[in-house]
Protein backbone atom coordinates (compact mmCIF):
# COMPACT_ATOMS: atom_id res chain seq x y z
CA UNK A 1 0.00 0.00 0.00
CA UNK A 2 2.60 2.51 1.11
CA UNK A 3 6.35 2.05 0.81
CA UNK A 4 9.06 4.55 1.65
CA UNK A 5 12.69 3.86 0.82
CA UNK A 6 15.43 6.04 2.29
CA UNK A 7 13.20 9.08 2.29
CA UNK A 8 14.51 12.41 3.51
CA UNK A 9 12.70 15.72 3.64
CA UNK A 10 14.53 19.00 4.06
CA UNK A 11 12.41 22.15 3.90
CA UNK A 12 13.56 25.21 2.00
CA UNK A 13 14.52 26.86 5.31
CA UNK A 14 17.10 24.12 5.84
CA UNK A 15 15.20 22.16 8.51
CA UNK A 16 15.47 18.42 7.98
CA UNK A 17 12.13 17.03 9.13
CA UNK A 18 12.71 13.43 8.03
CA UNK A 19 16.04 11.73 7.63
CA UNK A 20 16.48 8.48 5.68
CA UNK A 21 13.17 6.87 6.52
CA UNK A 22 12.27 3.40 5.22
CA UNK A 23 8.94 1.85 6.02
CA UNK A 24 6.29 -0.40 4.52
CA UNK A 25 2.60 -0.31 5.36
CA UNK A 26 0.31 -3.04 4.06
CA UNK A 27 -3.22 -2.80 2.80
CA UNK A 28 -5.71 -2.84 5.67
CA UNK A 29 -3.26 -1.97 8.42
CA UNK A 30 -3.97 0.47 11.24
CA UNK A 31 -0.83 2.44 12.08
CA UNK A 32 -0.17 5.06 14.74
CA UNK A 33 2.59 7.58 14.13
CA UNK A 34 3.87 8.86 17.47
CA UNK A 35 6.70 11.03 18.65
CA UNK A 36 7.44 14.34 20.33
CA UNK A 37 6.40 17.65 18.88
CA UNK A 38 8.50 18.59 15.86
CA UNK A 39 9.62 14.99 15.31
CA UNK A 40 8.34 14.92 11.73
CA UNK A 41 4.93 13.20 12.01
CA UNK A 42 3.03 15.78 9.98
CA UNK A 43 5.82 15.86 7.42
CA UNK A 44 5.52 12.07 7.08
CA UNK A 45 1.78 12.42 6.46
CA UNK A 46 2.20 15.28 3.97
CA UNK A 47 4.59 13.17 1.91
CA UNK A 48 1.97 10.45 1.49
CA UNK A 49 -0.68 12.64 -0.11
CA UNK A 50 1.95 14.56 -2.03
CA UNK A 51 1.41 17.83 -0.26
CA UNK A 52 5.18 17.80 0.16
CA UNK A 53 7.84 16.25 -2.06
CA UNK A 54 10.70 14.19 -0.62
CA UNK A 55 14.14 15.69 -1.00
CA UNK A 56 15.58 12.19 -1.36
CA UNK A 57 14.28 8.64 -1.65
CA UNK A 58 11.36 6.79 -3.14
CA UNK A 59 7.72 6.77 -2.10
CA UNK A 60 5.10 4.42 -3.50
CA UNK A 61 1.44 4.95 -2.63
CA UNK A 62 -1.18 2.56 -4.02
CA UNK A 63 1.12 1.51 -6.87
CA UNK A 64 2.07 5.08 -7.78
CA UNK A 65 5.70 6.13 -7.67
CA UNK A 66 5.34 9.62 -6.24
CA UNK A 67 8.78 10.74 -7.39
CA UNK A 68 7.62 10.17 -10.96
CA UNK A 69 4.09 11.45 -10.41
CA UNK A 70 3.36 14.40 -12.68
CA UNK A 71 1.75 17.49 -11.15
CA UNK A 72 -1.40 16.97 -13.16
CA UNK A 73 -1.82 13.45 -11.83
CA UNK A 74 -1.76 14.49 -8.17
CA UNK A 75 -5.58 14.89 -8.08
CA UNK A 76 -5.97 11.23 -9.04
CA UNK A 77 -3.64 10.16 -6.23
CA UNK A 78 -5.70 12.24 -3.80
CA UNK A 79 -8.86 10.43 -4.86
CA UNK A 80 -7.33 7.25 -3.44
CA UNK A 81 -6.51 8.92 -0.14
CA UNK A 82 -8.83 10.38 2.47
CA UNK A 83 -7.28 13.05 4.67
CA UNK A 84 -8.45 14.15 8.12
CA UNK A 85 -7.01 17.01 10.18
CA UNK A 86 -7.08 18.29 13.71
CA UNK A 87 -9.02 21.41 12.60
CA UNK A 88 -11.66 19.52 10.54
CA UNK A 89 -11.39 21.87 7.51
CA UNK A 90 -15.13 22.02 6.89
CA UNK A 91 -16.82 24.72 4.82
CA UNK A 92 -18.77 26.74 7.35
CA UNK A 93 -21.53 27.88 4.99
CA UNK A 94 -22.40 24.41 3.75
CA UNK A 95 -24.59 21.87 5.53
CA UNK A 96 -23.28 18.54 6.77
CA UNK A 97 -24.71 16.89 3.68
CA UNK A 98 -23.20 19.47 1.32
CA UNK A 99 -19.79 19.27 2.98
CA UNK A 100 -19.64 15.55 2.32
CA UNK A 101 -21.20 15.77 -1.15
CA UNK A 102 -18.62 18.44 -2.04
CA UNK A 103 -15.88 15.81 -2.20
CA UNK A 104 -17.83 13.85 -4.79
CA UNK A 105 -19.00 16.86 -6.80
CA UNK A 106 -15.49 18.08 -7.48
CA UNK A 107 -14.54 14.69 -8.89
CA UNK A 108 -17.62 14.79 -11.12
CA UNK A 109 -19.59 11.92 -9.63
CA UNK A 110 -23.11 11.50 -11.05
CA UNK A 111 -25.75 13.15 -8.79
CA UNK A 112 -27.59 9.92 -8.06
CA UNK A 113 -24.42 8.22 -6.86
CA UNK A 114 -23.61 11.27 -4.74
CA UNK A 115 -26.93 11.10 -2.94
CA UNK A 116 -26.62 7.39 -2.22
CA UNK A 117 -23.00 7.52 -1.08
CA UNK A 118 -23.41 10.59 1.14
CA UNK A 119 -26.36 9.00 2.92
CA UNK A 120 -24.37 5.80 3.38
CA UNK A 121 -21.35 7.46 4.97
CA UNK A 122 -23.41 9.83 7.12
CA UNK A 123 -25.10 6.75 8.52
CA UNK A 124 -21.72 5.11 9.05
CA UNK A 125 -20.49 8.05 11.16
CA UNK A 126 -23.86 8.35 12.89
CA UNK A 127 -24.89 11.75 11.56
CA UNK A 128 -27.78 10.90 9.26
CA UNK A 129 -30.14 12.90 11.50
CA UNK A 130 -28.02 16.03 11.30
CA UNK A 131 -27.40 16.28 7.57
CA UNK A 132 -29.15 19.65 7.27
CA UNK A 133 -27.14 21.36 10.02
CA UNK A 134 -24.16 23.61 9.43
CA UNK A 135 -20.80 22.98 11.16
CA UNK A 136 -21.22 25.74 13.76
CA UNK A 137 -24.32 23.95 15.05
CA UNK A 138 -22.33 20.77 15.73
CA UNK A 139 -20.01 19.65 18.53
CA UNK A 140 -16.31 19.18 17.81
CA UNK A 141 -16.70 15.41 17.67
CA UNK A 142 -19.59 15.71 15.26
CA UNK A 143 -17.64 18.08 13.05
CA UNK A 144 -14.73 15.64 12.97
CA UNK A 145 -17.12 12.86 12.02
CA UNK A 146 -18.34 15.01 9.11
CA UNK A 147 -14.70 15.43 8.08
CA UNK A 148 -14.17 11.67 8.27
CA UNK A 149 -17.34 11.08 6.25
CA UNK A 150 -15.98 13.43 3.62
CA UNK A 151 -12.62 11.65 3.65
CA UNK A 152 -14.13 8.23 3.06
CA UNK A 153 -17.08 9.09 0.84
CA UNK A 154 -15.33 8.12 -2.39
CA UNK A 155 -14.04 4.84 -0.98
CA UNK A 156 -10.34 5.69 -0.67
CA UNK A 157 -7.90 2.85 -0.12
CA UNK A 158 -6.22 4.70 2.72
CA UNK A 159 -7.23 7.32 5.26
CA UNK A 160 -4.49 9.43 6.79
CA UNK A 161 -5.33 11.45 9.88
CA UNK A 162 -3.07 14.07 11.46
CA UNK A 163 -4.04 14.28 15.14
CA UNK A 164 -7.74 13.76 14.44
CA UNK A 165 -8.54 13.86 18.15
CA UNK A 166 -6.17 16.71 18.93
CA UNK A 167 -8.96 19.21 19.54
CA UNK A 168 -11.38 16.84 21.21
CA UNK A 169 -12.05 15.81 24.80
CA UNK A 170 -11.40 12.15 25.76
CA UNK A 171 -15.01 10.98 25.42
CA UNK A 172 -15.39 12.52 22.00
CA UNK A 173 -12.03 11.09 21.00
CA UNK A 174 -13.38 7.59 21.60
CA UNK A 175 -16.29 8.34 19.31
CA UNK A 176 -13.86 9.21 16.57
CA UNK A 177 -11.70 6.15 17.24
CA UNK A 178 -14.75 3.92 16.99
CA UNK A 179 -15.51 5.36 13.56
CA UNK A 180 -11.91 4.93 12.39
CA UNK A 181 -11.78 1.34 13.68
CA UNK A 182 -15.04 0.67 11.89
CA UNK A 183 -13.64 1.98 8.62
CA UNK A 184 -10.47 -0.04 9.13
CA UNK A 185 -12.46 -3.21 9.76
CA UNK A 186 -14.00 -2.74 6.29
CA UNK A 187 -10.54 -2.92 4.77
CA UNK A 188 -9.37 0.68 4.58
CA UNK A 189 -5.80 1.34 5.62
CA UNK A 190 -5.58 3.91 8.43
CA UNK A 191 -2.51 5.98 9.27
CA UNK A 192 -2.92 8.25 12.23
CA UNK A 193 -0.49 10.68 13.83
CA UNK A 194 -1.36 11.22 17.48
CA UNK A 195 -0.18 12.45 20.84
CA UNK A 196 -2.77 10.45 22.73
CA UNK A 197 -1.05 7.94 24.95
CA UNK A 198 -4.41 6.76 26.19
CA UNK A 199 -5.71 5.88 22.73
CA UNK A 200 -2.52 4.16 21.58
CA UNK A 201 -2.25 2.12 24.73
CA UNK A 202 -5.91 1.11 24.71
CA UNK A 203 -6.59 0.31 21.07
CA UNK A 204 -3.43 -1.65 20.40
CA UNK A 205 -2.15 -1.38 16.86
CA UNK A 206 1.10 -1.02 15.00
CA UNK A 207 3.10 1.94 16.35
CA UNK A 208 5.77 3.81 14.40
CA UNK A 209 7.70 6.20 16.61
CA UNK A 210 9.58 9.06 15.00
CA UNK A 211 12.15 11.21 16.79
CA UNK A 212 14.17 13.95 15.13
CA UNK A 213 13.10 12.74 11.72
CA UNK A 214 14.20 9.15 12.28
CA UNK A 215 12.10 6.02 12.94
CA UNK A 216 13.21 4.87 16.36
CA UNK A 217 10.65 2.13 16.86
CA UNK A 218 8.24 0.11 14.72
CA UNK A 219 6.18 -2.31 16.75
CA UNK A 220 3.04 -4.38 16.16
CA UNK A 221 0.49 -3.87 18.97
CA UNK A 222 2.91 -1.35 20.46
CA UNK A 223 2.73 1.16 23.30
CA UNK A 224 2.74 4.92 23.10
CA UNK A 225 6.05 4.82 24.95
CA UNK A 226 6.37 8.44 26.02
CA UNK A 227 5.46 10.09 29.26
CA UNK A 228 3.41 13.19 28.63
CA UNK B 1 -27.49 15.00 -20.54
CA UNK B 2 -25.70 13.44 -23.44
CA UNK B 3 -24.23 16.74 -24.53
CA UNK B 4 -20.53 16.89 -23.93
CA UNK B 5 -18.02 19.63 -24.37
CA UNK B 6 -14.52 18.93 -25.49
CA UNK B 7 -11.80 20.76 -23.73
CA UNK B 8 -8.10 20.45 -23.22
CA UNK B 9 -6.34 19.53 -20.06
CA UNK B 10 -2.86 21.07 -20.02
CA UNK B 11 -1.34 17.71 -20.90
CA UNK B 12 -2.91 17.93 -24.31
CA UNK B 13 -5.11 14.97 -23.50
CA UNK B 14 -8.59 15.73 -24.70
CA UNK B 15 -11.22 14.96 -22.13
CA UNK B 16 -14.94 15.35 -22.31
CA UNK B 17 -16.40 17.74 -19.79
CA UNK B 18 -19.83 16.66 -18.74
CA UNK B 19 -22.60 19.11 -19.48
CA UNK B 20 -23.55 18.95 -15.80
CA UNK B 21 -20.03 20.04 -14.87
CA UNK B 22 -20.18 22.93 -17.31
CA UNK B 23 -23.42 24.09 -15.71
CA UNK B 24 -21.78 23.78 -12.32
CA UNK B 25 -18.89 26.02 -13.36
CA UNK B 26 -21.29 28.60 -14.75
CA UNK B 27 -23.31 28.49 -11.53
CA UNK B 28 -20.20 28.90 -9.38
CA UNK B 29 -18.83 31.67 -11.59
CA UNK B 30 -22.13 33.52 -11.38
CA UNK B 31 -22.18 33.19 -7.59
CA UNK B 32 -18.71 34.72 -7.44
CA UNK B 33 -19.97 37.78 -9.31
CA UNK B 34 -22.38 38.59 -6.51
CA UNK B 35 -19.84 37.91 -3.81
CA UNK B 36 -17.69 41.03 -4.12
CA UNK B 37 -20.09 43.83 -4.86
CA UNK B 38 -17.95 46.92 -5.19
CA UNK B 39 -15.09 45.36 -7.09
CA UNK B 40 -17.54 43.68 -9.42
CA UNK B 41 -19.19 47.05 -10.01
CA UNK B 42 -15.83 48.75 -10.61
CA UNK B 43 -14.73 46.07 -13.09
CA UNK B 44 -17.97 46.19 -15.01
CA UNK B 45 -17.86 50.00 -15.08
CA UNK B 46 -14.29 49.90 -16.39
CA UNK B 47 -15.23 47.47 -19.14
CA UNK B 48 -18.28 49.57 -20.00
CA UNK B 49 -16.28 52.80 -20.26
CA UNK B 50 -13.64 51.09 -22.33
CA UNK B 51 -16.08 49.50 -24.70
CA UNK B 52 -18.17 52.63 -25.24
CA UNK B 53 -14.98 54.36 -26.27
CA UNK B 54 -14.00 51.44 -28.44
CA UNK B 55 -17.41 51.54 -30.08
CA UNK B 56 -17.47 55.28 -30.77
CA UNK B 57 -13.94 55.12 -32.04
CA UNK B 58 -14.56 52.13 -34.25
CA UNK B 59 -17.75 53.62 -35.66
CA UNK B 60 -15.93 56.84 -36.47
CA UNK B 61 -12.80 55.32 -37.94
CA UNK B 62 -14.60 52.68 -39.97
CA UNK B 63 -17.01 55.23 -41.39
CA UNK B 64 -14.27 57.74 -42.21
CA UNK B 65 -12.25 54.96 -43.72
CA UNK B 66 -15.15 53.95 -45.87
CA UNK B 67 -15.66 57.56 -46.97
CA UNK B 68 -12.03 58.02 -47.80
CA UNK B 69 -12.10 54.84 -49.81
CA UNK B 70 -15.24 55.96 -51.62
CA UNK B 71 -13.61 59.20 -52.58
CA UNK B 72 -10.40 57.50 -53.48
CA UNK B 73 -12.14 54.97 -55.68
CA UNK B 74 -13.98 57.79 -57.23
CA UNK B 75 -11.02 59.95 -58.00
CA UNK B 76 -11.31 61.26 -61.43
CA UNK B 77 -9.02 63.82 -62.91
CA UNK B 78 -10.87 66.61 -64.63
CA UNK B 79 -8.60 68.03 -67.29
CA UNK B 80 -9.92 71.47 -68.21
CA UNK B 81 -9.08 72.11 -71.86
CA UNK B 82 -7.94 75.59 -72.95
CA UNK B 83 -10.87 77.47 -74.47
CA UNK B 84 -8.53 78.49 -77.28
CA UNK B 85 -7.79 74.93 -78.35
CA UNK B 86 -9.25 73.85 -81.69
CA UNK B 87 -10.75 70.47 -82.48
CA UNK B 88 -7.48 68.90 -83.73
CA UNK B 89 -5.61 70.04 -80.66
CA UNK B 90 -8.32 68.60 -78.45
CA UNK B 91 -8.12 65.22 -80.18
CA UNK B 92 -4.32 65.28 -79.97
CA UNK B 93 -4.48 66.07 -76.25
CA UNK B 94 -6.82 63.14 -75.76
CA UNK B 95 -4.36 60.81 -77.45
CA UNK B 96 -1.46 62.14 -75.41
CA UNK B 97 -3.35 61.57 -72.16
CA UNK B 98 -4.21 58.01 -73.19
CA UNK B 99 -0.49 57.28 -73.64
CA UNK B 100 0.40 58.20 -70.05
CA UNK B 101 1.25 55.15 -67.91
CA UNK B 102 -1.49 54.08 -65.56
CA UNK B 103 -4.37 55.81 -67.32
CA UNK B 104 -7.35 53.50 -67.45
CA UNK B 105 -9.93 55.57 -69.21
CA UNK B 106 -10.22 58.93 -70.93
CA UNK B 107 -13.61 60.39 -71.59
CA UNK B 108 -14.48 63.60 -73.37
CA UNK B 109 -17.17 65.76 -71.89
CA UNK B 110 -18.26 68.94 -73.69
CA UNK B 111 -18.88 72.17 -71.84
CA UNK B 112 -22.62 71.80 -72.41
CA UNK B 113 -22.52 68.38 -70.84
CA UNK B 114 -20.54 69.75 -67.87
CA UNK B 115 -23.07 72.52 -67.36
CA UNK B 116 -26.05 70.17 -67.28
CA UNK B 117 -24.19 67.90 -64.82
CA UNK B 118 -23.57 70.92 -62.62
CA UNK B 119 -27.19 72.06 -62.78
CA UNK B 120 -28.33 68.56 -61.93
CA UNK B 121 -26.02 68.16 -58.94
CA UNK B 122 -27.15 71.45 -57.43
CA UNK B 123 -30.78 70.40 -57.37
CA UNK B 124 -33.23 73.27 -57.03
CA UNK B 125 -30.56 75.91 -56.61
CA UNK B 126 -29.05 74.67 -59.85
CA UNK B 127 -31.78 76.34 -61.85
CA UNK B 128 -29.96 79.63 -61.33
CA UNK B 129 -27.21 78.29 -63.56
CA UNK B 130 -29.61 77.67 -66.41
CA UNK B 131 -29.12 81.23 -67.57
CA UNK B 132 -25.60 80.33 -68.61
CA UNK B 133 -26.91 77.84 -71.13
CA UNK B 134 -26.68 80.44 -73.93
CA UNK B 135 -23.21 81.62 -72.95
CA UNK B 136 -21.48 78.64 -71.37
CA UNK B 137 -18.52 79.77 -69.26
CA UNK B 138 -17.23 76.23 -68.66
CA UNK B 139 -14.43 74.40 -70.42
CA UNK B 140 -14.52 71.21 -72.39
CA UNK B 141 -13.16 68.50 -70.16
CA UNK B 142 -11.29 65.23 -70.38
CA UNK B 143 -12.29 63.00 -67.51
CA UNK B 144 -9.35 60.72 -66.77
CA UNK B 145 -9.41 57.69 -64.53
CA UNK B 146 -6.28 56.07 -63.15
CA UNK B 147 -6.14 52.28 -63.07
CA UNK B 148 -4.74 52.48 -59.51
CA UNK B 149 -6.18 55.25 -57.28
CA UNK B 150 -2.80 55.90 -55.63
CA UNK B 151 -1.33 56.98 -58.98
CA UNK B 152 -3.83 59.74 -59.48
CA UNK B 153 -1.46 62.43 -58.32
CA UNK B 154 1.42 61.34 -60.58
CA UNK B 155 -0.85 61.18 -63.60
CA UNK B 156 -2.41 64.55 -62.81
CA UNK B 157 1.05 66.12 -62.65
CA UNK B 158 1.92 64.66 -66.03
CA UNK B 159 -1.28 65.90 -67.65
CA UNK B 160 -0.62 69.37 -66.28
CA UNK B 161 2.59 69.48 -68.40
CA UNK B 162 0.75 68.86 -71.68
CA UNK B 163 -0.21 71.61 -74.16
CA UNK B 164 -3.70 73.08 -74.23
CA UNK B 165 -4.36 72.12 -70.61
CA UNK B 166 -5.78 74.99 -68.60
CA UNK B 167 -6.05 73.25 -65.28
CA UNK B 168 -6.16 69.82 -63.69
CA UNK B 169 -8.63 69.16 -60.87
CA UNK B 170 -8.93 66.17 -58.62
CA UNK B 171 -9.94 65.42 -55.03
CA UNK B 172 -6.37 65.41 -53.81
CA UNK B 173 -6.77 67.63 -50.77
CA UNK B 174 -9.96 66.01 -49.55
CA UNK B 175 -8.59 62.50 -49.74
CA UNK B 176 -5.27 63.39 -48.19
CA UNK B 177 -6.85 65.31 -45.36
CA UNK B 178 -9.29 62.53 -44.68
CA UNK B 179 -6.56 59.90 -44.59
CA UNK B 180 -4.41 62.16 -42.46
CA UNK B 181 -7.23 62.81 -40.00
CA UNK B 182 -8.03 59.14 -39.93
CA UNK B 183 -4.49 58.10 -39.12
CA UNK B 184 -4.33 60.64 -36.26
CA UNK B 185 -7.68 59.49 -34.95
CA UNK B 186 -6.50 55.92 -35.17
CA UNK B 187 -3.26 56.56 -33.25
CA UNK B 188 -4.88 58.59 -30.48
CA UNK B 189 -7.88 56.31 -30.19
CA UNK B 190 -5.72 53.22 -30.13
CA UNK B 191 -3.45 54.57 -27.38
CA UNK B 192 -6.47 55.55 -25.30
CA UNK B 193 -8.17 52.23 -25.83
CA UNK B 194 -5.10 50.17 -25.03
CA UNK B 195 -4.69 52.09 -21.78
CA UNK B 196 -8.35 51.53 -20.94
CA UNK B 197 -8.27 47.87 -21.89
CA UNK B 198 -5.38 47.31 -19.53
CA UNK B 199 -7.14 49.19 -16.76
CA UNK B 200 -10.18 46.99 -17.25
CA UNK B 201 -8.08 43.83 -17.29
CA UNK B 202 -6.29 44.96 -14.15
CA UNK B 203 -9.55 45.64 -12.32
CA UNK B 204 -11.05 42.33 -13.38
CA UNK B 205 -7.98 40.37 -12.34
CA UNK B 206 -8.09 42.14 -8.98
CA UNK B 207 -11.74 41.31 -8.52
CA UNK B 208 -11.02 37.68 -9.24
CA UNK B 209 -8.01 37.75 -6.95
CA UNK B 210 -10.37 38.79 -4.16
CA UNK B 211 -12.67 35.89 -4.98
CA UNK B 212 -9.75 33.48 -5.01
CA UNK B 213 -8.53 34.69 -1.62
CA UNK B 214 -12.05 34.59 -0.22
CA UNK B 215 -12.40 31.02 -1.40
CA UNK B 216 -8.93 29.80 -0.51
CA UNK B 217 -10.23 27.40 2.15
CA UNK B 218 -12.64 25.94 -0.33
CA UNK B 219 -9.94 25.67 -2.98
CA UNK B 220 -7.66 23.96 -0.45
CA UNK B 221 -10.32 21.38 0.30
CA UNK B 222 -11.02 20.89 -3.39
CA UNK B 223 -7.36 20.08 -3.90
CA UNK B 224 -7.39 17.78 -0.90
CA UNK B 225 -10.25 15.69 -2.22
CA UNK B 226 -8.77 15.40 -5.71
CA UNK B 227 -10.30 18.12 -7.87
CA UNK B 228 -8.28 18.66 -11.03
CA UNK B 229 -6.66 22.02 -11.64
CA UNK B 230 -8.89 22.83 -14.56
CA UNK B 231 -11.96 22.02 -12.50
CA UNK B 232 -10.79 24.51 -9.89
CA UNK B 233 -9.97 27.18 -12.44
CA UNK B 234 -13.10 27.07 -14.58
CA UNK B 235 -15.45 29.08 -12.33
CA UNK B 236 -12.92 31.90 -12.31
CA UNK B 237 -12.78 31.97 -16.10
CA UNK B 238 -16.56 32.04 -16.10
CA UNK B 239 -16.52 34.89 -13.59
CA UNK B 240 -14.11 36.86 -15.77
CA UNK B 241 -16.05 36.23 -18.95
CA UNK B 242 -19.27 37.25 -17.20
CA UNK B 243 -17.72 40.47 -15.92
CA UNK B 244 -16.60 41.27 -19.47
CA UNK B 245 -19.95 40.41 -21.01
CA UNK B 246 -21.93 42.33 -18.38
CA UNK B 247 -19.64 45.28 -19.03
CA UNK B 248 -20.41 45.16 -22.73
CA UNK B 249 -24.20 45.25 -22.41
CA UNK B 250 -24.48 49.03 -21.98
CA UNK B 251 -22.07 49.69 -24.87
CA UNK B 252 -24.08 47.38 -27.13
CA UNK B 253 -27.24 49.30 -26.21
CA UNK B 254 -25.44 52.58 -26.93
CA UNK B 255 -24.26 51.31 -30.31
CA UNK B 256 -27.63 50.00 -31.43
CA UNK B 257 -29.60 53.00 -30.14
CA UNK B 258 -27.07 55.67 -30.99
CA UNK B 259 -26.22 54.45 -34.44
CA UNK B 260 -29.86 53.95 -35.29
CA UNK B 261 -30.54 57.55 -34.31
CA UNK B 262 -27.54 58.97 -36.16
CA UNK B 263 -28.11 56.90 -39.23
CA UNK B 264 -31.74 57.86 -39.55
CA UNK B 265 -31.28 61.53 -38.77
CA UNK B 266 -28.05 62.40 -40.50
CA UNK B 267 -27.42 59.89 -43.22
CA UNK B 268 -29.74 61.64 -45.67
CA UNK B 269 -29.12 65.21 -44.63
CA UNK B 270 -25.66 65.32 -46.11
CA UNK B 271 -26.05 64.82 -49.78
CA UNK B 272 -22.51 64.45 -51.00
CA UNK B 273 -22.21 61.08 -52.52
CA UNK B 274 -19.10 60.09 -50.61
CA UNK B 275 -20.35 61.06 -47.14
CA UNK B 276 -22.36 57.95 -46.90
CA UNK B 277 -22.69 56.28 -43.49
CA UNK B 278 -22.29 52.52 -43.30
CA UNK B 279 -25.80 51.06 -43.18
CA UNK B 280 -27.24 50.24 -39.73
CA UNK B 281 -27.79 46.65 -40.74
CA UNK B 282 -25.29 44.94 -40.72
CA UNK B 283 -22.77 47.51 -39.46
CA UNK B 284 -24.31 48.23 -36.02
CA UNK B 285 -24.83 44.52 -35.42
CA UNK B 286 -21.29 43.65 -36.43
CA UNK B 287 -19.96 46.41 -34.19
CA UNK B 288 -22.08 45.11 -31.28
CA UNK B 289 -20.80 41.60 -31.81
CA UNK B 290 -17.25 42.87 -31.88
CA UNK B 291 -17.73 44.86 -28.67
CA UNK B 292 -19.27 41.85 -26.93
CA UNK B 293 -16.36 39.70 -28.03
CA UNK B 294 -13.79 42.26 -26.87
CA UNK B 295 -15.59 42.44 -23.52
CA UNK B 296 -15.46 38.67 -23.09
CA UNK B 297 -11.79 38.55 -24.11
CA UNK B 298 -10.90 41.31 -21.62
CA UNK B 299 -12.76 39.37 -18.92
CA UNK B 300 -11.15 36.04 -19.64
CA UNK B 301 -7.74 37.67 -19.93
CA UNK B 302 -8.19 39.30 -16.53
CA UNK B 303 -9.17 36.01 -14.96
CA UNK B 304 -6.33 34.10 -16.60
CA UNK B 305 -3.90 36.63 -15.14
CA UNK B 306 -5.10 36.32 -11.56
CA UNK B 307 -5.64 32.58 -11.79
CA UNK B 308 -2.04 32.20 -12.92
CA UNK B 309 -0.74 34.44 -10.18
CA UNK B 310 -2.92 33.58 -7.21
CA UNK B 311 -4.13 30.07 -7.87
CA UNK B 312 -1.05 27.89 -7.73
CA UNK B 313 -2.92 24.68 -8.28
N1 LIG C 1 6.44 23.90 5.80
C1 LIG C 1 7.54 23.84 6.58
N2 LIG C 1 8.60 24.64 6.29
C2 LIG C 1 9.70 24.58 7.05
N3 LIG C 1 9.85 23.79 8.11
C3 LIG C 1 8.84 22.99 8.46
C4 LIG C 1 7.63 22.98 7.71
N4 LIG C 1 6.79 22.08 8.28
C5 LIG C 1 7.45 21.56 9.32
N5 LIG C 1 8.67 22.09 9.44
C6 LIG C 1 9.67 21.74 10.42
O1 LIG C 1 9.94 20.37 10.31
C7 LIG C 1 10.06 19.76 11.55
C8 LIG C 1 9.04 18.64 11.69
O2 LIG C 1 7.73 19.24 11.69
P1 LIG C 1 6.39 18.39 11.70
O3 LIG C 1 5.28 19.36 11.54
O4 LIG C 1 6.52 17.31 10.72
O5 LIG C 1 6.41 17.81 13.19
P2 LIG C 1 5.30 17.02 13.98
O6 LIG C 1 5.89 15.76 14.40
O7 LIG C 1 4.05 16.96 13.18
O8 LIG C 1 5.06 17.97 15.23
P3 LIG C 1 3.70 18.20 16.06
O9 LIG C 1 3.55 16.99 16.91
O10 LIG C 1 4.00 19.42 16.87
O11 LIG C 1 2.62 18.39 15.10
C9 LIG C 1 9.88 20.86 12.57
O12 LIG C 1 11.15 21.28 13.00
C10 LIG C 1 9.18 21.95 11.83
O13 LIG C 1 9.57 23.19 12.33
MG1 LIG D 1 2.09 17.72 13.34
Amino acid sequence: MITMENVSKTYSNGVTALNDISVHIDRGEFVYIVGPSGAGKSSFIRLIYREAKPTKGKIIVSDRDLSKLKERHIPYLRRDIGVVFQDFKLLQKLTVYENVAFALEVIETPPRTIKRRVQEVLKLVGLEAKEKMIPSELSGGEQQRVAIARAIVNNPKVVIADEPTGNLDPDTSWEIMKVLEDINSKGTTIIMATHSKHIVNTIKRRVIAIEDGVIVRDQQRGDYGYEI
Amino acid sequence: MKMELLYEINSGVTTAMKFRTLLRHIREGTKNIFRNGWMTFASIAAVTTTLILVAVFLALVLNLDQMARNIEQDVQISTLIDVTADEDQIVQLGEEIEQIDGVAEVQFSSNDNELSKLIESMGDEGQAWSMFEQDNPLNHVYIVEASVPEETEVIANQIEELDNVENVLYGKEVVEQLFQFNSYARAIGLALIIALVFTAIFLISNTIKITIIARSTEIGIQKLVGATNSFIRWPFFVEGALLGILGSLAPVAVILGGYYYIYNNFANVVNFRFVELLPFDPFAWQLSGMVLLIGAVIGVWGSVMSVRKFLKV
